[in-house]
């Protein structure tokens, strides 16, 4: 929170130093560890959750987090506002390290970052009314009692609901309309930054429009940033600034959106990619789909090397061996892998190891593939 | 798809419910054919009735609360009328369903072999439990599960999703059924899982002529594999056509909003997304006329008339709608921007 920290702090990345970091995660891991035994609890292994994932958000920026169930991208924003502990690494927001602050110490941080559920209906409490339900973080906040319901009703009516609605219950909405609650839940602290957990997911089709156009609304009227998680990659594409595509608690790609959907460098990448039909009959009867076999392996012995690899069509010796580096290429895109996809051979000259790699990844950087 | 005889034949099936809060019509009038080989998507969302319709043709919507009324037919029985001795023998047979959760339909304390063998052999008891067995194995070798002996030992929990979602098929293909009803078969799976089980599915539809009912409400995946569309809203057909038609020439403006609403993933979409606004009816209180009409934009007048499903375009006489706006009309008012979707109105709120 502190100015004279941030002061002090060095960027994680030379190249993610355009804008203002707001949050800054180093080598963060969280694992979980797995016990068994009856008097004496032995912790008999781990699941490597997130496994030294290190990224830079910037202020005003949507940053999307995509992967399959079980690619620790719940778990990492769950670290990141602090509902899960970080078992290593670092979290600094606004240069300030958040990673083993006190709850005190947590509160401004809490009221700068806010956080919307997957699950709307499990994320309101039942047995208040919406009245209330606003009303504690404006109270929090310093509103002064006389004026949180005119705020309270102010917000519902931002999120596209009417002040009427204050005095019912949860379970008097549709999904949609408890996931609008939710959001205007979130803005009542005034926060800079939300993270939404697969806000959209639980919705449907028409309603998931709604909410994803309130959503762009808000962050212009308000100046947020927002980490949007999300197993859909065309909402993805269509909300975020740069994406990170994360597999067994790795990043495999960091990229700017557009780029990530043209010139995919990973291929579980492009292996997610295929995988999705497009709502177009044409375009899909001309697309050309490899289908990548299997399904993710257990996260409590990931594979060794990249842990794509018994899934890659691309895998060599190397990757069963050595962790790939993050590698920086050309327009601030990242990926870590052996044998990238849609770079030329100059790109590969010109790229380096970026800084945000694991620690425990290979020196080198991938070399020019003959093929 | 193919011009041959239709293998269900669903002429005005009617589905409600008395409630304590009054009667639900969750299916209003439905009537379509699907014929052998023919992948057919129906297509809504929460609430529209798609699976209580098919949950009807199962007979799985009987109860003393449930009316039913129309026809469905498949070959020479009549499902609606059916009796439950008869549908007993359909169940699985002749028609076999794939449900959403595969978690749940499988029972969790027996193992996977055992719960297969058991379906062939209800259903064929001249089959040796050897044989049905060596049947199980096929099964699950032909639905992409690895070592599928060592498999049909396991019990439903060691399973990955995907794996049992596989299962759910294999069970479904055990006594070759001729039409298959998948409810939102892939949506409780990663896409990486969900673009294999598409895969099954076309592979089955090409081996074995079957026909399928896929009930989803993913625009995406009905692009990717069906040949015939039915959209549904808050229990009526709203519009039916070939693939092609309701993507490139849709006339219902809920199909339009579909459409608009949907993320693309192969292209920039704008900003805004032009969608539909307002909530779905609930079934209990339909508006009067077109269920649709509160939340349209073009609605005028007449809307307060139920349109019929019928052909309106003279050049597709196969592609119906229920909106009363003229063809015309209707392909100037799509347009949002480039793009097909709903032009905006006030949003509605209640």
């Amino acid at each position: 929170m502190s100015g004279e920290d941030a002061a002090l702090r060095v960027p994680a990345s030379a190249a993610e130093t355009n804008g203002t970091a707001l949050l800054e995660v180093e080598h963060l891991r969280v694992l979980f560890p797995i016990k068994q035994g009856l008097l004496i609890d032995r912790t008999i292994g781990h699941v490597h959750a997130v496994d030294d994932v290190s990224f830079v958000l910037h202020e005003g920026e949507t940053l999307g987090i995509v992967g399959e169930s079980g690619c620790g991208k719940t778990t990492l924003i769950r670290a990141l506002v602090r509902l899960t502990h970080a078992t290593a690494g670092a979290i600094r927001f606004r240069g300030a390290d958040i990673t083993a602050a006190s709850q005190k110490q947590l509160r401004p941080v809490r009221r700068e970052m806010q956080m919307v559920f997957q699950d709307p209906q499990a994320s309101l409490n039942p047995r208040k009314r919406i009245s209330q339900i606003l009303g504690s973080p404006l109270r929090l906040r310093g509103v002064p009692r006389a004026q949180t319901e005119g705020r309270a009703r102010d917000l519902l009516t931002r999120v596209g609901m009417y002040g009427e609605h204050l005095n019912r219950f949860p379970h008097e909405f549709s999904g949609g309309q408890r996931q609008r609650i939710g959001i205007a839940r979130a803005l009542a602290v005034d926060p800079k930054l939300i993270l939404l957990d697969e806000p959209v997911s639980a919705l449907d089709v028409s309603i998931q429009a709604q909410v994803i156009n309130l959503l762009e609304e808000l962050q212009g009227e308000f100046q947020l940033s927002y980490i949007f998680v999300a197993h859909d990659l065309s909402v993805v594409r269509h909300v975020s600034d740069r994406i990170i595509v994360m597999y067994l608690g790795k990043l495999m790609e960091v990229s700017p959106a557009r780029e990530l959907y043209e010139k995919p460098i990973h291929p579980y990448t492009t292996a997610l990619l295929a995988s999705i039909p497009i709502p177009d009959p044409k375009e899909n009867r001309k697309r050309d789909r490899p289908l990548v076999g299997g399904e993710p392996p257990n996260p409590v012995n990931p594979p060794s090397g990249c842990r794509f690899h018994p899934r890659c069509p691309r895998a060599t010796a190397i990757c069963r061996e050595v962790e790939p580096p993050l590698t920086e290429y050309a327009g601030g895109h990242l990926a870590a892998c052996h044998h990238p996809q849609n770079v030329s051979a100059e790109e590969i000259a010109a790229s380096r190891r970026s800084a945000a790699s694991p620690l425990a990844a290979g020196e080198e950087t991938p070399a020019a593939d003959p093929a | 798809m193919s011009a041959g005889a239709p293998l269900l034949e669903v002429d005005d099936l009617r589905v409600s419910f008395a409630t304590e809060d009054g009667l639900v019509r969750a299916v209003d009038g439905v009537s379509f054919t699907i014929s052998p080989g023919e992948v057919l998507a129906i297509v809504g969302e929460s609430g529209s009735g798609k699976s209580v319709m098919a949950m009807t043709l199962m007979g799985l919507t009987r109860g003393p609360n449930a009316r039913i009324a129309g026809r469905a037919t498949l070959g020479a029985v009549e499902l609606v009328s059916a009796s439950e001795r008869d549908l007993q023998r359909i169940r699985g047979a002749s028609i076999a369903m794939v449900f959403q959760d595969p978690m749940s339909s499988l029972n969790p304390v027996y193992r996977i072999g055992r719960q297969i063998v058991e379906q062939i052999r209800v259903h064929d008891r001249s089959v040796s439990k050897q044989e049905a067995s060596a049947r199980a194995v096929e099964l699950l070798a032909r639905v992409g599960i690895p070592h599928a002996e060592r498999r049909l030992q396991s019990y439903p929990h060691e399973f990955s999703g995907g794996m049992r979602q596989r299962v759910m098929i294999a069970m479904a293909l055990s006594c070759s059924p001729r039409l298959l009803i998948a409810d939102e078969p892939t949506t409780a799976l990663d896409v990486t899982v969900q673009a294999q089980i598409l895969e099954e599915l076309r592979v089955l539809r090409q081996q074995s002529d079957a026909g399928i009912i896929l009930i989803t409400h993913d625009l995406a995946v009905v692009a990717d594999i069906a040949d015939r569309v039915i959209v549904m809203y808050a229990g009526r057909v709203v519009e039916h056509g070939t693939l092609d038609e309701l993507f490139y020439d849709p006339q219902h403006p809920y199909t339009w909003g579909l459409l608009g609403s949907i993320t693309r993933v192969d292209r920039d979409t704008s900003t805004m997304l032009p969608a539909i606004p307002g909530m779905p009816p609930s079934l209990l209180r339909t508006p009067q006329g077109c269920h649709f009409r509160p939340r349209c934009p073009h609605a005028f007048a007449k809307c307060m008339d139920v349109p019929e499903l019928s052909a309106r375009a003279p050049d597709a006489p196969g592609h119906l709608d229920r909106c009363w706006l003229e063809v015309e009309q209707k392909r100037k008012l799509r347009v949002v921007g480039d793009q097909i979707g709903l032009a905006s109105s006030e949003p509605v709120i209640s």
